[in-house]
Order: structure tokens, then sequence, then C-alpha cells
């Protein structure tokens, strides 16, 4: 496989993966060789199919793999020209790079808000900046400060979700790695969330690297995307060329221009696209 | 009625101890996943440690530096992270890499010195006991660096067994440094008897005062874990450990660091267990099989429940009691003959084994929180 065109923004980049592989329980080849960056200030989508990679890839980034047995076996991940595997999730979060992971994962058994307080541990005791920062989570979930007293297991999966975020961003991060925000929710919550994710890019500054199955909602958000298939970049560019493309429409947006195609051409496809 | 009121507070205080040691279980068990069979060791240790701290018997004055040097050494790395908040990572190179190496050395050369000039006498209770909850502390460290932190990941079964194996280790090594006899702990808790309710009953009810003293004691610790849990930073980022490992993790929540502390509180509720307990039968090898008692408790309480653990603890130690006098009297009374006693050693299995067919989750066990 060739490596993937860099980014085409003349702005730094805030991640650069290069040609990172990961191996599960030392036997399954999980990401074959991906390299993939994320300009300051950019909305990077990360696409493809289950099993294709997304998750992992950004594990790798947060090193948050070792967890599940994973290791980053070749390549290497750099944030700001720093190189960054190998350091700890704690490490990472203070340097400003959180992930927000797939399924939600809140503590259940904690109150909305506290949920967003764990958030801030990496802050420390700094009690006025930690309140400031929750009223801005409000302000941008407004729905969080009705249910602030919840138990956050009791929650809506749209409300899990907004904890999920918004304690993601009571670290004050500069890059935050989301993992399927649509996952389970309703169309026009997938709207709602994704609308603030837009905000918060161009308000706080956020860099964000998305990672969606929703190609369709996640090409109108993002600016550039990467098309993952089994552990390799198969495509990418800017997120209004990949909108365009016809392989992208064929396969994942599903409006492919001359009706239904068999299922051998798929599999013809993504045959060319692994040799690519 | 006074007597059985008797039995039952002498079971209730009892219960009390139980409740102790099934805390230190309890805590670990909800921030790790790991059943610490070594609870018990630890009690023992903690006892050992105290015992020997502030009424020497056994040790002489080098072992004294040594615990001066590690007391001084704990403290002063505890004091370095909580001013520099967290771990950084130094680029190599960098001489503060070695900050960590040098404050320890430097501050156990200081306790050293000072543990020296103090001489063998034994310590007063405001050193000793921190003293010994320094010990405790270095034991966490030395459990996460060296057990836990290389089994991340595995069965828990394998943890569990890892966990016998610091059992004895620290049963045994407790024992090589601070001797092997049964040590009486008097730190000045009174063990005079005292009448209770003498208007209600005539002759009132006889407790002992140290009985009542530990169950203040007790009370205060769990109030105070309490306060630990729901309100701290530390008690929070605990509480997101327990309900979810790799979103913890994932906000930035430092697993070991998390690890390390709730093994230091296990250690300090131990080394309160060990005063409880050690003031009433004096401090002994046979603590570490308190952890046999306390899992009965853990059943009937649930294992994720610190108030579970409590009532589970007063319930089986009052029960126990209640059972083993009374026992004699029910057989008599039904088939004429009285059976004898030795309820005491089964009773609390038995109610065990009832609430493992009838309600596996305990009184108190976590309700598993799902949406429909």
């Amino acid at each position: 496989m060739t490596a993937p065109a860099a980014a085409p923004s003349a702005a730094p980049n805030v991640l650069d993966v290069q040609n990172v592989e990961v191996i599960y329980n030392h036997v399954i080849l999980v990401l074959k060789g991906v390299s993939l960056s994320l300009p300051d200030r950019g909305i990077v989508a990360l696409l493809g199919a289950n099993g294709a990679g997304k998750s992992t890839t950004l594990k790798a980034i947060s090193n948050l793999l070792i967890a599940e047995r994973g290791e980053v076996t070749k390549g290497q991940v750099m944030y700001r020209g720093e190189r960054v595997d190998g350091l700890t999730p704690n490490d990472l979060v203070r340097r400003g790079v959180i992930q927000v992971m797939e399924g939600r994962h809140c503590f259940g058994h904690l109150t909305v808000e506290e949920n967003l307080l764990t958030g801030a541990f990496i802050h420390g005791g700094a009690k006025r900046q930690i309140a400031e920062d929750l009223e801005k989570v409000y302000h941008y979930f407004p729905r969080l400060k009705e249910r602030r007293q919840s138990q956050a297991g009791y929650t809506s999966g749209g409300e899990q979700q907004m904890t999920a975020i918004g304690r993601a961003l009571m670290s004050r991060p500069n890059t935050v790695l989301l993992d399927e925000p649509s996952m389970g929710l309703a169309p026009q919550l997938v709207e709602e969330i994704f609308e603030i994710v837009k905000n918060l890019n161009e308000k706080e500054g956020v860099s964000i690297l998305l990672a969606e199955q929703n190609t369709n909602v996640a090409l109108r958000y993002a600016h550039y995307g990467y098309i993952l298939e089994n552990g390799r970049v198969v495509l990418d560019g800017a997120a209004s060329a990949l909108r365009e493309n016809a392989d992208v429409k064929e396969f994942y947006l599903g409006v492919g221009g001359e009706g239904r195609r068999s299922f051998r051409d798929v599999k013809h496809y993504r045959r060319r696209k692994r040799w690519l | 009625m006074a007597f059985f009121l008797e039995v039952l507070i002498g079971g209730l205080l009892t219960g009390v101890l139980y409740s102790l040691v099934a805390l230190g279980f309890v805590l670990i068990f909800k921030a790790s996943g790991v059943f610490n069979f070594a609870q018990g060791a630890m009690v023992l240790m903690a006892g050992l440690a105290l015992v020997q701290l502030f009424e020497p018997t056994y040790i002489g004055l080098w072992h004294f530096v040594g615990v001066g040097a590690l007391s001084a050494a704990v403290v002063g790395l505890l004091v370095l992270r909580t001013v520099r908040g967290g771990t950084f990572a130094a680029a190599k190179g960098d001489w503060r890499i070695h900050l960590p190496k040098i404050v320890a050395v430097g501050a156990g050369l200081l306790g050293g010195v000072l543990a020296l000039a103090g001489g063998a006498k034994g310590w007063p209770l405001w050193l000793a006991i921190p003293a010994a909850i320094a010990v405790m502390v270095a034991v966490a460290w030395v459990v996460e660096r060296w057990v836990l932190r290389p089994l991340v990941n595995q069965e828990g079964i394998i943890l569990f067994m890892a966990t016998l194996g610091v059992t004895f280790f620290i049963d045994g090594f407790s024992q090589t440094l601070f001797g092997s006899n049964v040590y009486p702990l008097n730190i000045g808790l009174s063990k005079d008897p005292m009448f209770l309710l003498e208007g209600v009953f005539e002759g009132g009810i006889l407790v002992n005062k140290l009985d009542i003293s530990g169950g203040v004691i007790a009370g205060v610790l769990v109030a105070g874990l309490a306060v630990f849990f729901q309100k701290t930073r530390i008690g929070r980022a605990l509480r997101a450990v327990a309900d979810d490992h790799a979103a913890a993790q994932s906000v930035g929540i430092p697993l070991n660091w998390i690890w390390f502390i709730v093994w230091s509180v296990a250690g300090v509720v131990a080394l309160v267990a060990a005063i409880v307990w050690g003031s009433k039968l004096g401090i002994q090898f046979s603590l570490t099989f308190l952890a046999l008692k306390a899992l009965p408790v853990l059943i009937l309480g649930g294992f994720t429940s610190v108030p579970g653990a409590i009532v589970g603890g007063l319930l089986i130690g009052a029960g126990e009691k209640v059972a083993e006098v009374y026992f004699p009297v029910v057989t008599k009374f039904l088939t004429g003959t009285a059976m004898p006693g030795g309820v005491e050693y089964w009773f609390a299995y038995v109610l065990a084994l009832l609430f493992l067919l009838f309600r596996p989750q305990g009184l108190f066990g976590e309700r598993i929180i799902e949406r429909v």
C-alpha cells in the first residue's frame, strides 16, 4: 500500500499518526499501518464499517489499548511534534488529548454533575476554574443542567452521550477523539450533538478526530475524511470531495447511480481497495 | 430480658470488628475488582507494627531506625506528589526525573537519624500510629507496584491467587520483623466493665467500656470514609473507577495511583481493626484468619457495599452470639435434651450459604443499573 497523502491544509498538524500497526493479544493484527493527520482546529472523520479499525485507531492514539491487551507494534504517534505513543492515558489528558469512548461509558452510579467533575480530575483543586468549566459545559449542554442531580445510569442515551462529551471538556482538551457519538441515538439527537461538536470546534478551537459509522452526517460536519477498511486507509480526501466520490456514494452513502449492484461487485471493490 | 440484651450488645460489638475487616475487603474489591484475601494479614501487620513501635518487647534500635527512615521517606514522597500534582514525564537527562529518589533518600536519612536519636524506648502514640500508617502505605505501594501492576488485565482468579500469596508473605514477614508472640496492646482504652440502663433493669446491663470505645472508633472511621468517598475529589475518582475502569482511565484518572490509594486506605482500616481487636485480645497470629470471618459478612452485606459490610458484620456478630447462647435452650425446649453449643463456629457460614442460595447479591449488593 502506498502511504496516503497528508492532509492538504498548510496549518500545522496537532496529531500525526504514522504507519501504526496494532496487534491484540499478540496474535490479532487489527491495524495494518494506518497513517493520518489532524490539522489544528480541524474536524477529521474516520469512516468505515464495523471492525474496520476506527476505534482501535483512536485507542492507539489515546493509549487506552493496553487495557484491552492491544499493543502498537509499529509506527508512531506524534502530538504537536512530540512522540506520544508509550505515554499513559493520564499523561495524554494532561497534554490535552482526550478520548470520548464508544458507547458513552458514563459512571452510572454517579450523578451527572459528579460525572462531569471526574473529567476535571487532572486539574486537582483548582476550584474556580472547575466551576467556570462546569458552567461552560452547561452552557453548551443545557439539558445536562436540568439533570445534574440524576444518576447518570438512569438518564437517556442522548443525555449520556452529552455527559460523556461534557466530561471530556472538563479536562480543557485541545484535541478530542470522539468515538461513535451517534451510536444508538435518534437522528434528531444525532444532529443536535453534531451541532454542538461543530460549535465547540469553532468557538473553543478544539480539534476533533471523529470515528463514525454514520458517514452521511460525519461528512457533512467534518473538513476531511479517511476511509478505513480491514485496518488500512483505502481512501482519503476533503469531506466535500468524499461526498461526491462515486465509491463512497455507492458503498457508504447508499446513493449509487446505476441502481442496485450485486454483492460480487462490492467484494470486488473491497479487494481492489485492499491491494491499492 | 437484661441477659438477652447483654448477649446482643456483646455480639454487636464483636460484629463491629468483623465489619472493620470486611470494610477493607469492600474498598479494594470496589476499586479494583480484586478479592483481597490479604486483608486479615494486613490487620496483623498493622497491629504488630503499632504494638512494637509503641511498647517494644521484640524489636531493637535498628528496627526503629528502619521504620523511622521508611516513614519519613513515605511522607516525603507523598508531599512531593502533592506539590508536583501527579506524574509528569520528564525528558531523559532532566535531573528532575530523579527527584523522587532524592526526596525518598533524603527524607529517609533524616527520619533514620531522628529515630536513632529517639532510641529504642518506644515511641509516643502520636508518633507510633502515623509510623504504623506509613508502614501500611509502604505495603500498599509494594503490592500495587509488584503484584497488581504486572498482573493487570488478568483473570480475577489469578489476582485472587496472588493475594493468597501476599497473605502468607505479609503474615510471615511481619512476624520476622516484629516478632511472633502474643503482644498485649494497651493504648489507654479503659477495660472496666460498666452498667447501662440500671433504671430499667434490675442490676442493669453489663458491658465492657472497651467494646463501647471500639464501637465509637469504628463509627468515626466509617463516617470519615463516607465523607471521603462522597465529598472529595479522590473519593469521586475512586467511585468512578469502581463504576467503569476504562472510562475512568479515558478521562485521565490514573488507575495505578487510585489502586495505591485504595490499598493505603485499606491499610488504615486494618490498623483501626488491629487497634480495637488488639486492645481486647492482644495482637497475635490468629488475626490473619479474621479474613475467614469477613467472608460471610461480605456475602451477607454484598461485596460492593460499604453500608453492607457494616450491617453484615453487626448481624453476624450479634446473630452468632445469640445463637450460641440460646441454642441449648431452644433444643431443650424442642427435643427435651439440651444440645451443647458450638454454634458460634458455623452460624455465620450457614447464614452466608442461605444468602448465596436465596439472595446472592447480598442485602446491599449494588443494583446493576440497566435502562430499559
